[in-house]
């Protein structure tokens, strides 16, 4: 490892060490802010980290972050908590393998079809399967506080970090540059370019799924309309395009501002975040391509380039 | 008299519906050898290297590669068992620089590398084909036969048992068509095995030990450059039966 | 033998609806993920127009039909063809349009929610029985039925008789070589685009008559007619009908059979199905 990249895991450390200490705050509002932050930041930049470079819009995260609610919601009569989230990891895994074994090898249009209609289609399957046994809808009961919640998320926040830094030096994560440049390109140079696709969509699957099963003691009763609440997949896709995809980081700098914005409106205009939603999706497509990461690379490149003329 | 047989074809055809763009084209390449595809345009030429690279699944016949069966195989698994290729119209990969393009080509290749060795080697094929001081550069600033040598570069990275060049001289104004025409004799100085199809005919005279002529998607005739561009039925399918 | 003819009735009115997603598509290659949000909207128009002036639902269609056209024109021309513009390549323009048509489907229910609230909204026209092969049928079911197919057949005979319609379909084959004859794409794709939203509309204001809708209901309308039109095969009239017709009945059987909660599931399960066996469509050739 280069001196550089000591110096980026330093910085990660730091940052993930102080963020740590918000819950000695004692502020419940705070905290409980903390969480919501902690969990859009985990599940943008493990969007990010799928889509950024395949440019593929996922819209499953509702779909992973419900059947994790749904693992720790029934798994808690049987096994402990602990053994809960791996497992929550390994089922969104092989959900994630087989939609995109089904999906990925076709074009974007019936990928995005295909995952937005999932977390609607697992929800109806829960609720049918619920009826059937004849309840509505699960107690996740634990002692578990936001503040405990909180300091899982940062750690899985770490782990997500390091995955995706991990990946940005693999071949795995070259080879993905190539297949967002030019899928042909890739094929001809010899990447298996479906494996590697779905290899990155069931990293960012799995950690769906674990951020679901960590977030569901917070709601202490799951329901499936809460637990699959297509919302969710929107928000994060806005989050990360808004960051920008094209650094790691790129995610975090757009949940911050989001959720600050998102918390105000649903506070003062309840029925209106849906125009938000919408209008944000506007405002990144029209204003903001590349987020707030690509408006810095811009000004940055802007900024050398009257340097380099004067 | 020469060496063992790298590429061979038997029967390739390609059917698009009713159309029959390559109509059972047989031939074979040796090692060592530097073979032109020629003909009219919309003969099929094309179409052929896409069948030996795996850009298309033929609809009949069979490839191989050094004995071993290649036909139909995903253009991923061709690629790794040493067939590389450049592309009619240049496809770099835009948000790279020139090295990582040429990396591209190493890490993933018939043979393949990674980290200092891939980078390394890398910069040893851009000293070949010339452009090693550009090796930073955004593709986005380079001049088209750069873009070119860059699309070379990539395919020469790993190492291939044959490289296949659609058209690579085709666009070239004359002074870089000179260069472009020394870099391949080069290439083939160093005993590398190449496919080219190609329009420009001094290079076809000066290059190929050997070549194919298709017209119609039809093999028509086969043989050294002198001969086939002597045949009176290349001069007919190149003029038309009026101006022959 | 009813759920047959409740599925064919229901696959009917679909046909319509992913007719004109088809048409968006298979001309200007833009997945419009508002359409759900067009058919609320004329489905809304009938709703008014019938309980403020009772104007009948089949008239709507005239008032509709115009209206949607405009307004999926000034779409395309204001926020659509920009993007096509500075797209370079076809993957860019996917990504763009997947966004824009999603921001302006959120952007529409907003406006929606905030003018006429979360209500549902029905009213009831026609609603007395008829008997097919002894069987009770809504009549206003059995009329939107009948509407949907002289539309459909309207379209196809349209497509593939008119001058205008062959011009259309020449695009959706290779918009490169209709350029190469004289077509003015983009011209052409507004126009097309366009046409696409009015006949959604007027599935909407169709389906009005005996579904219960309300202002979000729009993305489970635009998901099912992306389903059929994947099924169908992009541009292709004949697919489109049967693929919708299929869908129908399935989610009816599964409906009846199973569970009214599961229909998604079912669209769902026979989208899976086609995707690992026939990506190219019913008709479709596999492409190479």
């Amino acid at each position: 490892m280069k001196r550089d990249d000591w110096n980026k895991l330093g910085w990660g450390g730091a940052l993930i060490g102080v963020a740590a200490l918000l819950p000695l705050t004692g502020d419940g509002y705070l905290i409980s802010l903390g969480v919501t932050i902690a969990m859009y930041t985990v599940l943008a930049t493990s969007w990010a980290l799928f889509s950024g470079p395949t440019h593929y819009i996922s819209l499953a995260t509702a779909a992973f972050f419900g059947v994790g609610t749904y693992v720790t919601g029934s798994g808690l009569d049987y096994m402990s908590y602990w053994l809960l989230l791996p497992l929550a990891g390994v089922i969104g895994g092989v959900l994630a393998a087989l939609v995109g074994l089904a999906t990925l090898r076709l074009s974007g249009v019936y990928f995005v079809i295909f995952t937005l209609g999932l977390a609607e289609m697992t929800r109806q399957a829960v609720t049918w399967y619920q009826n059937q046994t004849g309840h509505k809808g699960t107690y996740v009961l634990t002692d578990f506080t936001d503040q405990d919640i909180y300091w899982q998320l940062l750690v899985l926040a770490a782990l997500v970090f390091l995955t995706g830094w991990a990946i940005g030096r693999s071949r795995l994560g070259f080879a993905l540059r190539v297949i967002g440049d030019d899928e042909d390109v890739a094929r001809h140079v010899g990447i298996n370019t479906a494996m590697s696709k779905v290899a990155l969509f069931v990293v960012s699957g799995s950690v769906a799924a674990i951020v679901g099963a960590i977030i569901a003691p917070r709601y202490v009763y799951i329901e499936p309309s809460t637990a699959f609440t297509p919302m969710l997949s929107f928000q994060v896709v806005i989050m990360a395009l808004l960051g920008g995809t094209g650094r790691l980081w790129g995610p975090l700098v757009g949940v911050i501002p989001f959720t600050l914005l998102w918390e105000a409106i649903s506070s003062s205009f309840p029925n209106q975040t849906t125009l938000l939603l919408g209008l944000s999706f506007l405002v990144i497509v029209y204003f903001l391509p590349g987020g707030f990461v690509g408006l810095y690379d811009r000004l940055k490149g802007r900024a050398v380039k009257r340097s380099a003329l004067a | 008299m020469m060496g063992n047989t790298v590429i061979s074809l038997r029967g390739a055809t390609k059917q698009f519906g009713g159309l029959v763009a390559v109509d059972n084209v047989s031939f074979e390449v040796r090692e060592h050898e530097v073979m032109g595809l020629i003909g009219p345009n919309g003969s099929g030429k094309s179409t052929t290297l896409n069948l030996i690279s795996g850009a298309l699944p033929p609809t009949d016949g069979d490839i191989s590669l050094k004995g071993h069966e290649i036909t139909g195989l995903p253009a991923r698994d061709i690629a790794r068992k040493g067939v590389a290729r450049t592309f009619q119209l240049v496809r770099l990969l835009p948000s790279m620089t020139v090295i990582e393009n040429v990396i591209a080509g190493a890490v993933f290749g018939h043979r393949r590398r990674w980290g200092p060795a891939a980078e390394r080697h890398a910069m040893h094929v851009l000293e070949t084909v010339g452009l090693a001081e550009r090796a930073k550069a955004h593709i986005g600033q380079l001049t088209y036969i750069d873009t070119k040598r860059v699309e070379l570069a990539r395919a020469l990275a790993g190492e291939p048992e044959v490289l296949l060049l659609d058209e690579w001289l085709a666009g070239l104004n004359p002074t870089e068509l000179t260069e472009g025409i020394d870099l391949i004799h080069r290439l083939r100085d160093e005993g590398r095995t190449i496919i080219l199809v190609e329009h420009v005919m001094d290079a076809i005279r000066s290059l190929c030990d050997a070549c194919v002529v298709m017209s119609s998607g039809k093999k028509i005739a086969e043989g050294t450059a002198d001969e086939v561009l002597s045949d009176p039925e290349v001069i007919r399918a190149y003029l038309g039966d009026d101006d022959a | 033998m009813d759920i047959l003819i409740t599925g064919l009735i229901l696959g009917g009115t679909y046909a319509l609806i992913a007719l004109g997603l088809n048409l968006q598509y298979g001309v200007s290659r833009i997945m419009n993920l508002a359409n759900g949000e067009m058919l609320v909207i004329g489905a809304f128009t009938a709703f008014i127009l019938f309980t403020t002036a009772q104007v009948s639902p089949l008239l709507t269609i005239f008032i509709v039909a115009p209206l949607a056209y405009v307004l999926n024109w000034i779409i395309y021309q204001v926020m659509l063809r920009p993007l096509v513009k500075r797209a370079k390549n076809r993957g860019m323009l996917e990504q763009d349009a997947i966004l824009t048509t999603f921001g302006l489907s959120f952007v529409m229910v907003g406006i929606m929610l905030w003018a006429f609230g979360g209500d549902y909204f029905s009213y009831s026209y026609l609603a007395r029985p008829v008997v097919i092969l002894g069987d009770n049928f809504g009549f206003n079911r059995v009329v939107a039925f009948g509407c949907a197919v002289l539309l459909c057949a309207a379209l196809y005979l349209w497509l593939n008789v008119s001058r205008a319609g062959m011009a259309i379909r020449a695009v959706a084959v290779s918009p490169e070589n209709a350029r190469l004859v004289g077509i003015d794409v983009p011209k052409l794709s507004a126009r097309a685009f366009a046409l696409g939203g009015a006949v959604t509309a007027v599935g909407g204001a169709v389906i009005s008559t005996f579904l219960t809708l309300d202002a979000s209901t729009g993305v489970i309308f635009t998901m099912k007619a992306l389903i059929i039109v994947i099924m169908g095969g992009v541009g292709d009239v004949r697919g489109t009908i049967l693929a919708a017709l299929v869908l129908g009945v399935g989610e009816t059987l599964v409906a009846s059979l199973i569970d009214p909660g599961l229909t998604l599931v079912a669209a769902y399960a026979l989208f899976i199905l086609i995707l690992l066996f026939r990506p190219q469509g019913f008709f479709g050739r596999r492409s190479s």
